[in-house]
């Protein structure tokens, strides 16, 4: 069976999800399943279909499963949104298939994904751009405290969605280049006066700066692991010229922590960033060094921004009295209807959503919590279920990594995938209380123009990435 | 760098096992607790949302508690509504979803929301029904508890009226009442009222019983032996009991008279020298037979009940150490004191009533379906073998004396024979106030009403057989009178 043909019977277990998915939430709301729910479920699978045409017309060899997973999930984002509000699930459809020609339009685009490597510092510039936007005055605005929405006339836009594509892209292309002289092959070892310089001076130093400063356990622990791993990372003597730019980056999400003050997102490029310098450097040193400056500059701005602090106070304890019907009220409605949920949850379009009075107990149900909203209506398992289709089709994006040839290829892959993995954990791990919960979206899920939009794109890329990889290997004679 | 990605990858396989262990957290380990907390109005709201049981008097027709509709469609939200105001206040209680619950609204809450075994619920399910509440039927007499209101007048005080051969709670009156309906806007108010409208004075005050306790003591003292209804004893008074003189009511010196004389009279030197012949140890037993030393058995909340029994100047339970003499005639010192709730005195007629056999009190009769099924008869249940049955029927008889022909005249009934005991404890720091009893069960024959009746803090020369006496007359006249 050829890759396109797999692709094919992927989307229809698909499609028989969103028609079971929309009677399930027709029937509870209005008694009688109506034709509605087949003809949403064919539209969506027709849709599918052009897609999956245009894939085989394009890209012949392209990784089978990432597209039926992604409609899969999409597919979960429109049964919720629509049980949550039908007009926001209309509009969600629509941004679907403007997604879709997105997903076209890149794939007619960018014949070969080389061609990014090119105009990088452009797409990095455009990047960085694009995240300062939502400060600007008139088009930015602040939402529960974060920058991370502009409106242009009556559309709202999220350019943090495109901008993680940008400037993986661009880490992509410069690590592709300088992985290699960022570290250099081991010499023979030093003597040992050095040796005694290189490692004694700097832990005594630590010693000192722990007592004096009269440092707690985890400050000490940061300080002492952020030490130790830029001693390894000295070791190799690395190039500064090469160095400078990761230096940056680094500056720059704290920057973006200050400037857009989303502790998720900033968490967000930042891994993404560390993924791709541990796959381009296999050095675990310089991954360290980079979470521990990461970490410590997250804890400063933490006390110092207070809107980041806030959130982080929450997180520590939101059923603190005062702050579980105000500020916590969020996330405690979260956890409350997660535990609502229970091992098997209410059933589609069953869960407790609307208070009496008229709005919804859930604050942002179809973005934020829509995570929650899932758990509360199919349990722990249909959540399990969840993160086992992002698991496929995180293990999926790494496998497209892996069959690439070279290293432009490889690392886009990887930093895509990474950032896409990433993104769910901050998500979901927000909204479960294993981080602070921050406003980003969970990918194809959520309701949002922009992040449909993005992650289209972004599944685009991994596809031509893949056809790539596939077709060489098919030449080759190798299997995939 | 093959080997790099696929330790990307298995660090994701664990940032998202995280995922799924904390949901695991929130959905299966944690979800109780959650569920309880103060701050998740999910429960609340899903309550609301389902009508509540409806709750009947005896009789199945007169709604104590019904259902407000408010809004509609989906936003459709259910309120309590009590159509008799404050009358049945104390035993059926209230629910709203800010003010909580009490009473059998509180007791009864599984059945009222229509809560059922796992099985059920799964059968309910599959069936498509919509969660609704289970009516309660109660065994409440709404006449009989009208003339149980209207006997106290306004005067503190509290009335039970129970079956005595099946248990079943007939009239739980407690005076100053509240309106259950003015729960939800002024309940600080009730709360704080000076005069304790929130207190069942049947269940939770605890009153000293007077002679109406001499019952107690005559049923042990005849039980165990000690005496019998002709044993003649010394009535004169004063009598040195535990080294301080006691007197007589009014001081009246009756000489050598007979136990059945005696409980006629009430005469207190008998009965403290029968109360130092059963000795402490036999009449504590006997108390615990009536109930006394722990919560009634009844289908009440814990929390709205105490224990009757003897009880120190320190307000502690004593079952030694009491002055025994005293306490037999219903008084007693600091050393320890006889204390008995309304509810517990009825108990104690209710037992001599049903040939010493003590049924556990019922407020409950049926709990119904909406279909107007049968889900659950509360059958009469024994709680004790208290006396034996001769003992109980000598007992009887010596009441019936009393309504005949002593202190208890007042309860005396056209055509019908009562058994009944007054009582007159002296209340206040300065014994300034006293407290006026009677209990009674009636018809002697074949009792099927037993009743307790008290009224609190009354002027100095109010009796028990005078301010009391009139009103279980009244409620036993309107219960057995109606059938």
């Amino acid at each position: 069976m050829s890759a396109r043909t797999r692709e094919l019977f992927g989307l229809l277990p698909v499609s028989l999800l969103v028609a079971a998915g929309f009677a399930a939430v027709l029937a509870t709301r209005t008694q009688d399943v109506s034709n509605a729910t087949i003809t949403y479920g064919a539209v969506f699978l027709g849709l599918c279909v052009i897609a999956h045409l245009f894939i085989r017309a394009r890209l012949t060899d392209a990784d089978p499963y990432l597209f039926p997973l992604a409609a899969l999930l999409a597919a979960i984002g429109l049964v919720l949104i629509y049980r949550i509000d039908a007009d926001l699930a209309r509009e969600q459809a629509q941004w679907f298939v403007v997604g879709l020609v997105f997903f076209c339009g890149t794939i007619l685009a960018i014949r070969d994904h080389h061609v990014l490597e090119r105009y990088r510092y452009t797409i990095a510039a455009v990047s960085i751009a694009l995240l300062a936007m939502p400060r600007l005055p008139g088009i930015g605005g602040q939402v529960n405290g974060a920058f991370l929405a502009i409106k242009l006339g009556p559309i709202q836009f999220q350019p943090a969605e495109f901008a993680k594509l940008g400037i993986i892209i661009f880490l992509a292309s410069y690590l592709r280049e300088t992985g290699d002289i960022l570290v250099r092959p081991r010499l023979r070892p030093l003597p040992f006066q050095r040796q005694l310089l290189l490692y004694g001076l700097p832990a005594l130093l630590t010693l000192l700066a722990i007592l004096v400063l009269d440092l707690g356990t985890a400050a000490s622990l940061l300080l002492v692991v952020f030490v130790a791993s830029l001693v390894a990372v000295l070791r190799e003597r690395p190039s500064p010229k090469h160095f400078g730019p990761l230096l940056l980056v680094w500056g720059l999400a704290m920057l973006m922590l200050i400037v857009i003050r989303d502790l998720g997102s900033s968490l967000m490029f930042f891994g993404g960033f560390l993924a791709l310098l541990y796959a381009a450097t296999g050095r675990l040193s310089l991954v360290a060094a980079g979470a521990t400056m990461f970490f410590g500059g997250a804890v400063f701005v933490a006390n110092n921004v207070s809107h980041v602090h806030e959130r982080v106070e929450i997180w520590l304890d939101p059923f603190k009295r005062g702050v579980v019907d105000n500020e916590g009220y969020q996330i405690a409605q979260s956890l409350f209807a997660q535990a609502d949920g229970g091992l098997f949850g209410q059933g589609f379009g069953q869960a407790l959503l609307e208070l009496p009075g008229g709005g919804t107990i859930l604050p942002a149900p179809h973005t934020d919590l829509i995570y929650a909203v899932l758990t509360n209506e199919a349990g722990l398992f249909g959540a399990a279920g969840l993160i086992g289709a992002y698991l496929l089709f995180v293990w999926r994006g790494y496998k497209t990594a892996m069959l690439a040839s070279d290293g432009f290829s490889k690392l886009l892959a990887v930093g895509l995938t990474a950032v896409f993995a990433l993104q769910v954990f901050v998500i979901v791990g927000g909204v479960t209380r294993v981080i602070p919960l921050t406003g980003v979206t969970l990918p194809f899920v959520s309701y949002g123009g922009s992040s449909i939009v993005a992650n289209m794109v972004l599944l685009a890329l991994l596809l031509i990435v893949s056809d790539h990889a596939r077709s060489e290997r098919i030449r080759r004679g190798g299997l995939v | 760098m093959n080997r790099q990605i696929a330790q990307l990858f298995g660090l994701t396989v664990v940032l998202f096992a995280i995922l799924i262990a904390f949901t695991s957290r929130w959905t299966v380990f944690d979800a109780q607790s959650l569920e309880d907390n103060t701050a998740n109005r999910r429960p609340l709201i899903e309550e609301q949302r389902t009508p509540r049981g409806l709750i009947f008097a005896r009789d199945g027709r007169t709604l104590l508690a019904r259902n407000r509709a408010i809004g509609r469609g989906e936003d459709r939200v259910f309120t309590r509504v009590y159509p008799t105001g404050g009358l049945f206040a104390h035993p059926v209680g209230y629910s709203f979803i800010r003010n909580g619950r009490r009473s059998l609204e509180l007791f009864r809450n599984d059945d009222l929301v229509g809560e059922e075994d796992e099985f059920q619920s799964i059968l309910s399910e599959l069936e498509d029904q919509t969660r609704e509440g289970f009516d309660v039927v109660t065994n409440l007499d709404a006449g009989a508890t009208r003339a149980a209101v209207q006997g106290l007048g306004g005067r503190k005080g509290a009335v039970v009226a129970i079956e005595p051969q099946t248990g079943k709670v007939r009239v739980m009156v407690s005076i100053p009442e509240y309106d259950p309906n003015r729960v939800p806007s002024a309940f600080g108010q009730i709360e704080r009222d000076p005069n304790q409208p929130l207190l069942n004075r049947t269940t939770q005050e605890l009153y000293p019983p007077g002679s109406t306790f001499k019952v107690v003591t005559a049923a042990a003292a005849l039980d165990s032996g000690k005496v019998s209804p002709t044993s003649v004893i010394d009535g004169s008074s004063p009598k040195t009991i535990s080294g301080v003189p006691l007197e007589n009511a009014g001081g009246q010196s009756f000489g050598p008279i007979s136990f059945t004389d005696a409980l006629t009279n009430s005469v207190n030197t008998v009965f403290a020298q029968v109360g130092e012949r059963i000795g402490q140890n036999t009449l504590v037993e006997y108390m615990r037979r009536f109930g006394f030393y722990a919560d009634p058995q009844l289908d009440y909340p814990d929390f709205q009940m105490v224990p009757s029994g003897i009880i120190n100047g320190k307000g502690d339970y004593v079952d030694s150490g009491f002055d025994v003499g005293r306490v037999a005639i219903g008084q007693g010192g600091l050393e320890g004191e006889i204390r008995a709730s309304p509810l517990q005195m009825a108990l104690v007629a209710a037992a001599i009533g049903n040939r010493g056999r003590l049924m556990k009190p019922r407020l409950t009769d049926r709990i119904l379906r909406k279909d107007g099924r049968v889900k659950q008869v509360i059958e009469p249940d024994l709680q004790s073998q208290v006396v034996k049955p001769e003992t109980a029927e000598q007992l009887a008889q010596m009441m019936s004396r009393v309504v005949e022909e002593g202190t208890g005249t007042a309860a005396a009934l056209a055509g019908i024979t009562v058994a009944g005991k007054t009582g007159t404890a002296e209340v206040g720091a300065n014994r300034e106030f006293t407290q006026p009893w009677f209990i009674a069960f009636a018809p002697v024959e074949n009792p099927r009403i037993a009743v307790a009746a008290t009224v609190e803090r009354q002027p100095p020369g109010s009796a028990g057989g005078t301010v009391a006496a009139p009103i279980a007359r009244s409620v036993l006249e309107e219960l057995l009178g109606s059938g």
